[in-house]
């Protein structure tokens, strides 16, 4: 099946190479699409001279809700049927893809999330304080979609056509959107799968959500769910 | 209870409590986006929560040496127009750095597109 990788990117200079040779390894048929949200560092230079990837590169920064946005407005444009996600920093590993395609092939779910915490997958180290926020969120999530999503800032994600169709409008494009997207995605009747993925470590730079998994964070988040969840069903732009 | 309020306490909490319905519809239709409404809605809810608590208010006030404690809801109400005032100067200020961008980017396309429609138009003829 035709499929397009999204990678939104903001300075990921040191490790974007990395992640692109080895989704050429492991997906060599995918398209894969880099969102410069524009970096001030070489992350664009990197990928043009790297060749095998399509660059967006967004004049000014828009946050990685209004970049992912841009990717799936692309994805409409050349019309993928399918669509998949993953953070430029290395941590998510591309050999996940496939088993992440299954559900969305079989038409199972339109929106396939990788989770780093399930059963078989009890090795992924974290500070306590961003595990108590993740408990946090998934509470808020199962409150507000009665679903058990087990890890809901995972950015490594997959859709289907209707999947990306929706996004393209409605993503939500304000600072960290993987919890609010589920709220999103489960008002407006997009089926929301989970499959095991085994993460790795940040391989270089900052985390845009570790140094600010805080109080006024998760204040911010809680808000914007509930706000979603009041909200009427979205009605598309014709 | 509400026979031993004074108007006033009584006028301060509708029109909170309104004022808080207002601004939760308004970011429910999106017409206001969180962050932005952010300022209001703690605004809103400590207004409410101090016109309905007398007692809170006439501590507060006298901790902050205000005679007349009602006046405190004045000052907390003047403080929520100026930090939203200054939120929405920072915002604008941003905004057209990023008009200014986004303009110049639009001139530096045209300029390629048209440059690139001399040179295709230039080989077809040659």
């Amino acid at each position: 099946m035709n499929s397009i990788i999204i990678i939104p990117c903001y300075n990921e200079e040191k490790s974007i190479i990395g992640v692109l040779q080895e989704i050429s390894g492991q997906s060599p048929q995918s398209t894969v699409i880099v969102i410069d949200d524009g970096s001030t560092d070489n992350t664009s230079r990197l990928v043009k001279a790297y060749g095998k990837a399509e660059l967006l590169k967004l004049p000014i920064n828009l946050g990685i809700g209004g970049a992912v946005q841009t990717g799936f407005k692309y994805a409409l444009m050349k019309d993928f049927p399918v669509a998949f996600k993953l953070d430029g920093d290395g941590q998510h590993p591309p050999g996940a893809i496939q088993s992440m395609l299954d559900p969305l092939i079989s038409d199972s779910a339109d929106l396939v999330i990788g989770t780093r915490f399930s059963p078989a997958n009890q090795g992924f180290k974290s500070t306590l304080m961003r595990r108590a926020g993740i408990k946090i969120l998934q509470g808020l999530c199962y409150l507000l979609t009665g679903m058990n999503i087990t890890d809901p800032t995972s950015g490594f994600r997959g859709y289907s056509k209707k999947a990306i169709e929706f996004m393209a409008q409605h993503y939500p494009t304000f600072d960290y959107p993987e919890p609010e997207e589920i709220v999103l995605a489960a008002r407006n009747g997009l089926r929301i799968m989970e499959i095991p993925v085994e993460m790795r470590d940040r391989q270089s730079g900052i985390s845009t959500i570790s140094s600010t998994m805080s109080i006024y964070y998760m204040l911010k988040v809680t808000l914007a769910m509930i706000f979603i969840f009041l909200r009427p069903i979205e009605k598309d732009k014709k | 209870m509400l026979l031993s309020m004074e108007k006033i306490q009584l006028i301060a909490i509708l029109g909170s409590i309104l004022f808080m319905i207002g601004i939760i519809e308004l970011i429910r239709r999106k017409q206001i986006k969180e962050a932005y409404a952010l300022l209001w809605l703690i605004f809103g809810t400590v207004f409410v929560i101090f016109s309905i608590w007398k007692k809170g208010l006439d501590f507060l006030a006298a901790l902050v040496g205000i005679y007349y404690p009602p006046a405190l809801l004045f000052l907390i109400l003047i403080l929520a127009i100026v930090m939203v005032l200054i939120q929405f100067s920072v915002v604008i200020s941003k905004n057209n750095d990023r008009i200014r961008n986004l303009t110049q980017e639009i001139a530096l396309l045209k300029n390629q597109l048209e440059t690139n429609q001399q040179q295709a138009t230039k080989t077809k003829t040659t």
